[in-house]
């Protein structure tokens, strides 16, 4: 053919003989693979490395021990940069390179549109932090668990906090229009008309990234609202604080998981004082998180991020239930994960039917002396 | 090359280089700790690097010159890419078989991410395509384009939802919202030229993503719609591998359409009237062109593609939220067209492989990708600012007299 | 009637943040027809530097008001060096390339920039030290309008009216306009143009940093992607003042501000921006070269 003496034609030729051997998946079914997928680069990707780092500790020490049922594990990280478009790339590179188990995603679109090809390709999934509600409740996902508490329980406290015992009648309601934030102000939003109790002055969305938010600050002072519950992250939530007290302000800041980040605190400095925040239980007096705390300040020489105790009770809880479950079997190990209980830094959990941790909640925190301190 | 006045710009050149990468580079702050922590093995870095740096750029530069006075001096340069682009049948026709066969084997070749890689990459593609009609034909700077993509995919998502319409049916009625959407954002911008057209365009794609993001009642808002069925075949039930790779070949469907169309459409009358309103707007006003009717129906047609692919985007990705329709979108399908050479289609599709296979193969180096495509995106434009493929205008030449 | 004035200050202070940056985009734009989009990102850069050199200077044991003076020297220097040698990089070899290609090359510049301070630095949200010192006499109004409120508003104001002097008086500013108009011409009668573009740049870029450091003064916090949004807004203020007037980004950025100002506070924040590019479409629709279109300036 005069094709084989072509120019281009030995190219593309050789083009397709490189990408085929790098291309090249075997399958060896040897180590147990756990894959590891969230957003390891870009602005949310201090939110995605500290679960890289918890499966890299706790499977290090494994594997040192002999891994699991004989098997060494292996762990393979993907980027998906949080997008939900790029999280589908990445569950099907994780899907051909035949992973047994996955820890992650880490946000709640990306989990959304990673987890239908995990599904159809009958492997669990275990997030440390997507907080959406439907992700367990609707019922869609059977191989979805999570050791973080959904959203609606966290808009459930903040609400209640605010009527039991801050006992206030007018409340605003703020959000960042993103995912997180909007879906937890619904539900704000909701248990407050529910309850009857007090009375929804403001529902608002602002820009993150906004120059400044002056102008929703003055909304809210005209409001008279006593308290304002902010559904978002913190750099948003420390510019709304300063601002309300710069503007000689009063009104009390509760908000959620997004700012129980000690970032906050630093950020926003003495104007922090005194907001409430919700956040997981707090576990620091639990042994095995300070073991894990410690390791990861002995491997990586810094203070452990985001996420890190979840994603560390998450590797705990998929490692225990392929041991119990003697395979890694699809149906095995995610009735393993359903029924068998696991000392983890978060406490002694396992997962309910719809894939939610029994025994992790959430807790109400209050800025004091520079330091989130827990509320009972 | 390596004389003393060369060492010494390169010199010159990384000094100013450690200069500037001084504060950013070398110190590190964290207000918070009160910690300052000196990197000076930085500084060696930068030194080190912006010296050998500058030799090879300079050299480039040089040769790039020496390229541009080749033409000047009259001399013809067909490379390969450009005789490729002037159609010449014996490269086209061997080339275009490979192509053919490679296309078809792919997906049992490779493993199903590289199909599902391969598949997006063949919707920017025909993304390219589209806003190529809008850009690169009739010279309308969008940088909202975004928009109608989101509106095929809202599309699809909704219809679905709340009809339970399935892809086939949503396929064309994505095409028809994505045309109505153009004409809507065409009528108000007929006046507007240039850059103020861009930043109005810019404004629409934003108003879009933001209406979706607020309006939950309507779109669900920011959480997104999810469980979007894939595209079906009547009868048949897939499993997710099979599925990928229906959908790799409907979408080459589409790309092969795409092409097929848009290479008419260059043609026929329409085309050559957006190439004349791209020249000289007021010389093809006064030569008898409708410029509100040509200049709609570049919008129009470049958005149906856009509409027809964000239904396929629903159905691949099976959940949508605003995220995805960024104005960064926009300005990556902008970067396809420009990139690969505005007005051109293989240039655009070069430009889409280029551009969407990088950062996924650049995935070995991590946190280093978007530097390294942002960096990508600046040497390309220096050393090639008509685009990898430049579009050849059709030329006649009267040879008979010349002799 | 409190409520009124909360507002239009806001809306002010705003509108000034985003006059600053217009500043740079509108001469760019004036001289080479540019969307310069790594502008946003040298405002970035000139805020981080700021950041970077008081915290230094902090550890020294500086005073408030020689690290208030340094750093902003610094940041500005910095800012104008980074605008100059993008240009030379990015633009410069790109003068006779057809029209689009420098707008890729600056988006390209911009990715690049955010990814560079994102590695070199973090990617979390740093505090920024309150640089503007608070005055005595506003002390008592300081829930109105603060005291960085206020310099924000009065450097913008002398900004405009130092560059628009710059602008008609001097022989630079002759030549600014000169190039402006009509490149070729300009060489012709003896001017730089490299130079005098070199010049704006480094202008435009000296003016995003001063913008950066106000702001994040004002609001005590950066990371490496503040520079987007601000970008994008202020480049939307240039094309509404009339994009190559000074006065025009001037107006343009107090107009948006305001109506992002007013639209909050009297209907809803989750449209905030909706009215703003909405807005601009109107304006565009019927002055289709923006409120203030000067054909001649820079």
């Amino acid at each position: 053919m005069k094709c084989i003496m072509n120019k281009s034609c030995v190219t593309i030729f050789i083009i397709v003989v490189i990408s085929l051997t790098l291309s090249c998946t075997k399958p060896d079914s040897q180590p147990v693979k756990v894959g590891v997928a969230g957003p390891h680069s870009g602005d949310l990707a201090s939110y995605g490395l500290p679960s890289v780092k918890a499966a890299e500790l706790v499977i290090n020490e494994i594997n040192e021990k002999g891994g699991v049922l004989g098997k060494k594990i292996e762990l393979l990280i993907e980027d998906d940069v949080c997008k939900p478009e790029l999280a589908t790339n990445t569950a099907t590179k994780l899907v051909s390179q035949n992973v047994h188990i996955i820890l992650g995603h880490i946000c709640s679109g990306a989990t959304k549109a990673a987890l239908g090809i995990y599904k159809d390709s009958k492997i669990p999934a275990i997030s440390p932090s997507a907080t959406n509600p439907a992700l367990t409740q609707s019922g869609d996902y059977p191989n979805f668990f999570r050791t973080i508490a959904s959203d609606d329980a966290q808009a459930k406290l903040e609400v209640d906090f605010a009527l039991d015992v801050l006992k206030l009648k007018k409340i605003a309601v703020l959000h960042d229009k993103g995912d997180y934030g909007k879906g937890l102000a619904e539900f704000a939003k909701s248990f407050i008309e529910e309850s009857g109790r007090a009375e929804l002055v403001l529902y608002e969305g602002i820009t993150p990234g906004a120059v400044d938010y002056s102008a929703v600050v003055q909304k809210i002072k005209a409001s008279g609202a006593g308290a304002v519950i902010y559904g978002g992250y913190h750099p948003e939530a420390s510019k709304i604080v300063m601002l309300m007290r710069k503007k000689k302000m009063d009104t009390i800041l509760i908000s959620d998981d997004g700012v129980k980040d000690i970032t906050f605190i630093k950020v926003a400095g003495e104007y922090a004082e005194g907001v409430y925040a919700t956040g997981p239980k707090d576990v620091s007096m639990n042994p095995l998180a300070i073991k894990a705390n410690e390791a990861h300040k002995k491997t990586y020489g810094s203070d452990p991020g985001a996420f890190f105790l979840n994603a560390y009770a998450a590797v705990q809880a998929i490692l225990n239930a392929i041991e119990k479950a003697g395979s890694t079997d699809y149906d095995k190990v995610t009735k393993a994960l359903r029924t068998e209980y696991v000392e983890t830094p978060l406490g002694k959990i396992r997962f309910d039917e719809k894939g939610d941790a029994i025994g992790v909640g959430f807790s109400m925190f209050q800025v004091k002396n520079g330091k989130y301190v827990e509320i009972n | 090359m390596l004389n003393l006045s060369e060492i010494k710009r390169s010199l010159l050149v990384s000094l100013w280089f450690i200069f500037l990468t001084f504060p950013i580079m070398v110190i590190r702050v964290n207000p918070i700790e009160k910690i300052v922590e000196w990197r000076w093995g930085n500084m060696l870095l930068v030194g080190i690097g912006s010296f050998v740096i500058s030799f090879i750029w300079r050299y480039f530069i040089r040769q790039k010159e020496l390229g541009l006075k080749k033409i000047e001096m009259g001399e013809k340069i067909t490379p390969l890419l450009k005789k490729l682009a002037i159609r010449e049948s014996k490269y086209v026709k061997s080339l275009f078989l490979t192509l053919v066969i490679a296309a078809v084997l792919f997906p049992f070749v490779f493993s199903t991410y590289q199909t599902t890689i391969m598949t997006t990459v063949l919707m920017y593609v025909v993304l390219g395509l589209g806003l190529n009609i809008v850009v690169g034909l009739a010279g309308l700077l969008d940088l909202g384009y975004v928009a109608f993509y989101a509106v095929g995919a809202y599309s699809y998502a909704l219809l679905n939802y709340h009809f339970g319409l399935g892809f086939w049916t949503v396929l064309p009625l994505g095409a028809i919202m994505g045309a109505f959407f153009g004409i809507l954002l065409g009528f108000p911008v007929l006046r507007l030229r240039g850059d103020y057209l861009a930043i109005v365009t810019l404004g629409f794609g934003e108003i879009i993503r933001l209406v979706l993001e607020n309006w939950n009642e309507f779109s669900f808002g920011p959480s997104g719609i999810a469980n979007i069925p894939r595209p079906s075949f009547p009868g048949i039930q897939f499993s997710l591998q099979q599925a990928t790779v229906y959908q790799y070949f409907l979408t080459i469907g589409l790309a092969v359409f795409t092409i097929f169309v848009v290479n008419r459409l260059q043609d026929s009358r329409i085309g050559r009237a957006w190439i004349a309103l791209r020249e000289d707007e007021i010389a093809c006003q006064a030569m008898g062109v409708d410029k509100v009717r040509t200049k709609l129906s570049a919008f129009a047609l470049g958005a149906t593609w856009a509409g027809m692919v964000g239904v396929m985007f629903a159905a691949k990705t099976t959940f949508i939220n605003p995220a995805s329709f960024t104005f960064i979108e926009s300005a990556l399908i902008l970067s396809i067209v420009v990139l690969g050479g505005m007005g051109s289609v293989p240039g655009v599709i070069i430009g889409a492989f280029i551009l969407i296979l990088l950062p996924e193969y650049l995935r070995a180096f991590a946190e280093y990708r978007m530097l390294l495509f942002g960096a990508i995106l600046v040497l390309m434009m220096v050393f090639r600012p008509q685009g990898i493929i430049s579009n050849v205008r059709r030329t006649y030449e009267l040879k008979g007299i010349q002799k | 009637m409190e409520y009124f004035v909360q507002l239009l200050l806001g809306g002010l202070t705003r509108g000034s943040i985003y006059a600053l940056i217009a500043l740079g985009y509108t001469m760019v734009y004036g001289i080479i027809e540019l969307i310069n989009f790594a502008h946003g990102e040298i405002y970035m850069i000139g805020a981080f530097t700021a950041l970077i050199v008081s915290s230094v200077l902090t550890l020294y044991g500086f005073n408030e008001f020689a690290i208030l003076v340094l750093a902003s020297l610094i940041a500005v220097i910095y800012s104008a060096s980074y605008g100059f040698t993008v240009e030379k990089i990015a633009y410069k070899p790109l003068r006779s390339a057809p029209r689009l290609s420098p707008l890729i090359s600056a988006i390209g510049m911009s990715i690049f920039l955010q990814n560079y301070v994102l590695l070199a630095q973090t990617s979390d949200f740093l505090p920024f030290p309150a640089l503007i010192p608070e005055f005595n006499f506003l002390k008592n109004y300081e829930h109105v309008f603060s005291s960085s409120e206020l310099v924000i508003v009065l450097t913008t104001v002398i900004v405009m009216t130092i560059l628009t002097l710059l602008i008609k008086f001097t022989k630079i500013g002759k030549a600014m306009r000169a190039t402006a108009q009509d490149k070729k011409m300009a060489m012709l009668v003896g001017i730089n143009v490299n130079r005098i573009i070199s010049v704006t740049f480094i202008i435009g870029s000296s003016l995003a940093a001063i913008g950066g450091i106000l702001i994040a003064s004002h609001i005590g916090q950066i990371n490496f992607n503040i520079g987007f949004i601000a970008g994008i807004k202020a480049f939307t203020a240039a094309v509404l003042g009339g994009i190559g007037s000074i006065p025009g980004a001037v107006l343009g950025g107090f107009v948006l501000g305001w109506t992002e100002s007013f639209a909050t506070g009297y209907v809803s924040s989750d449209y905030e921006d909706v009215f703003a590019f909405a807005l601009l479409v109107l304006i565009l629709i019927f002055r289709p070269a923006g409120i203030l279109s000067v054909k001649c300036e820079v």
